[in-house]
């Protein structure tokens, strides 16, 4: 069965358990794309964000920054965020300093989920609605607080019966959940908990939001150490019963190391596409032997690129 | 030095670090080798356990409740954190009276803050963990947390709730309920909330404040004893991470905030290290002796290729993973390894071996 590619969409969220190398892979998808012509717009969605290091750049501010060819990087501040959507959703022309205000509402989002949310959602969904550029790639909350996010426009939605703001998710909801428009990546290890995780945001994404997955990636797949006879042979000799070939401790330590790890990816892998269902592709990503981020966002790139484009 | 002597005479045990590597798995091992070991009573709280932990403890499954796990010797007991019914069951404690109670868990704002939102999820496990203390019935408390930077937020929740409480932003908002004069000061700033919120909304904001600030005193305690409580003598905390890079940037962080609020952290356990084998000086003479060795056979002499190739591989992960180790130990904490524990936590004995190994792990 064929799947529509990840970026034939204008949005994509990508997420996943925090350690599994989300950032990353949203930063490689990013730069495929760009790869290809398109104006990509990267985001980060707080003020930690870690995509500046992926591309050698510093002090990355709400205001997009070419990073590559046709790739434009920005990360989402509270402030800078609520004076834009004041102005242009609201029209509310904002001319003092917004420090009590922002602290104001800070305080309110607090109490009402969603407020803090709806207005970088709002953000994404603004470049996406004026396309101002061809693909916007989120680099989303992980796991555990994505559905909160992806569902803010919703829960607003549900507490503010008058005002302004309600009648501003309407379009931002729209936006979210056209599965021609918007899709979820979501990011894995082959590991059991990462793999539980994902079963537990895929059900929560269906339950709680109209949001569409556009696919898993399951990244840091070992390679594989043998196969056929040749795996047979391996296992002979990590359970020290080949006949001739004489190996040292290190050697059969090493060996069923590699096997065992091979072994439960390969588990866990299938514990994933069952998870999923075949709704989706599930795609997967060797691990890549490099220190330095934005080499190896280079060599994911490369490597990811005929799968997803 | 071993870990074990560093968790002398500790009542509650937190451990603390990145998701992915090992952390439940280790608080669930440390707490039963602990248990099975002495004459204290133990209990381990988790906040997610693999479904294999529960199979391994042997018990059906872990719910907010503790339970008895079936051990031959001395006694031990889990529970996992259930952040909704921790809530609900404070807010019925600290109510004045019971109406109040029922009108804050039926309040929209109220259900929406408890269940979707995780960073709620951060002071509700103190709460819980104080409220097991109290209890008096445990010798020792093992606390896993969750695996996110906000994990620590934890840590500040009684001074954000006391300031949360006597903000004048509060004050201000739940004042036009005692007076109807709406302070000068406040109207530009209520103009805009009402225009962006909708002056629905903001009564019912006021309205789950009002009813909050009923249990401002309780509240307010209620957190400077559970900070108390972290700062005990007795209260140690554990930096769990792997050898890899990221993982450890991220444990550093926690490990950091620790230290900068003076809290006790017992040590830096470094889970699934490489077999010594690997480390070893002579690593590279084998592999030479390996390809040196004569096959007629073509798939062996495959099969001798690959296995140098995997040696080599693991051999120059066995070193990054000695040096990353040595850069931690040259730091303030001392820092405890235990080597890979594949497959052993399939069984309660298995969980208990890896405890073994963790508790008697030796100071790099």
């Amino acid at each position: 069965m064929s799947y529509r590619p990840l970026g034939d969409r204008k949005l994509l969220f990508v997420t996943g358990k925090g350690g599994v190398g989300k950032t990353t892979i949203a930063a490689s998808l990013a730069t495929i794309y760009a790869r290809t012509g398109r104006r990509v717009l990267l985001v980060g969605v707080d003020q930690r964000s870690d995509l500046g290091t992926m591309f050698g750049v510093d002090g990355l501010t709400f205001e997009p920054k070419v990073v590559q060819p046709n790739l434009h990087l920005m990360v989402l501040e509270t402030e800078a965020s609520l004076r834009e959507y004041l102005k242009i959703n609201l029209r509310i022309p904002v001319v003092t300093k917004l420090g009590p205000l922002a602290a104001a509402l800070d305080f309110v989002a607090t109490a009402a989920p969603g407020v803090r949310e709806i207005l970088t959602i709002g953000k994404v969904c603004y470049e996406v609605r004026e396309s101002n550029f061809d693909l916007v790639v989120v680099d989303a909350p992980a796991t555990g607080h994505v559905v909160g996010y992806l569902s803010a426009p919703q829960a607003i939605n549900s507490f503010v019966r008058v005002g302004l703001i309600r009648g501003q998710t309407d379009w931002m909801v729209d936006i979210l959940h056209r599965a021609d428009v918007t899709g979820v990546v979501a990011v894995t290890t082959p590991e059991e908990m990462p793999v539980t995780e994902t079963g537990q945001l895929l059900a929560r994404l269906a339950a709680d939001t109209e949001v569409k997955v556009a696919g898993v990636i399951m990244n840091r797949m070992p390679e594989p150490l043998a196969i056929g006879d040749d795996l047979t042979v391996a296992q002979a000799v990590s359970a020290g019963t080949h006949p001739t070939l004489r190996v040292t401790a290190a050697v059969r330590d090493a060996s069923s190391l590699a096997l065992i790890r091979r072994r439960e990816a390969e588990e866990q892998f299938a514990r994933l596409v069952s998870i999923t269902g075949h709704a989706f592709p599930v795609i997967t990503q060797p691990v890549v032997a490099v220190d330095d981020p934005a080499t190896m966002v280079q060599r994911i790139a490369d490597a990811l690129a005929d799968e997803v484009l | 030095m071993k870990l074990a002597d560093t968790l002398d005479e500790a009542t509650i045990v937190i451990t603390c670090g990145p998701g992915g590597i090992g952390k439940t798995t280790s608080a669930a091992a440390l707490a039963s080798a602990i248990a099975v070991s002495s004459n204290r009573k133990v209990l381990v709280v988790t906040v997610d356990p693999a479904r294999r932990l529960a199979d391994a403890l042997g018990i059906p499954g872990i719910g907010n409740e503790p339970v008895r796990v079936p051990t031959t010797s001395g006694e031990l007991s889990v529970a996992m954190l259930d952040p909704q019914a921790s809530w609900d069951a404070l807010i019925r404690r600290q109510a004045p009276d019971s109406s109040t109670a029922d009108r804050i868990l039926r309040n929209v704002l109220y259900q929406n803050i408890t269940r979707r939102f995780v960073q709620s999820h951060d002071y509700i496990a103190m709460e819980r963990l104080y409220e097991l203390v109290q209890r008096d019935e445990w010798d020792l408390i093992v606390v896993d947390t969750p695996p996110t930077r906000n994990a620590l937020d934890f840590l500040d929740a009684p001074t954000r709730m006391a300031d949360f409480f006597s903000s004048r932003f509060l004050k201000w908002l739940i004042a036009p309920s005692r007076s109807s004069v709406t302070t000068l000061a406040a109207r530009p700033l209520m103009y805009i909330a009402d225009r962006i919120l909708g002056a629905a909304f903001l009564a019912d904001i006021t309205e789950f404040f009002l009813l909050l600030n009923s249990m401002y005193d309780g509240f307010v305690d209620r957190a400077r004893q559970v900070s108390d409580v972290l700062r005990r003598d007795s209260t140690r905390f554990v930096v769990v991470s792997t050898s890899e890079r990221i993982p450890v940037t991220e444990a550093s962080f926690f490990d950091e905030e620790l230290r900068r609020r003076d809290l006790r952290v017992a040590g830096w356990l470094v889970n699934r290290l490489l077999p010594p084998s690997l480390h070893s000086e002579t690593v590279e003479k084998e592999i030479r002796e390996l390809r040196a060795q004569q096959f007629d056979d073509v798939a062996t002499a495959r099969v001798r290729d690959l296995l140098c190739n995997v040696t080599e591989e693991w051999h120059r992960r066995a070193l990054d993973e000695m040096a990353v180790v040595m850069t931690l130990a040259s730091g303030p904490t001392p820092v405890f390894g235990v080597e890979t524990a594949e497959g052993l936590i399939d069984t309660f004995d298995g969980v208990v071996r890896l405890g073994q190994h963790i508790v008697n792990a030796e100071s790099f």
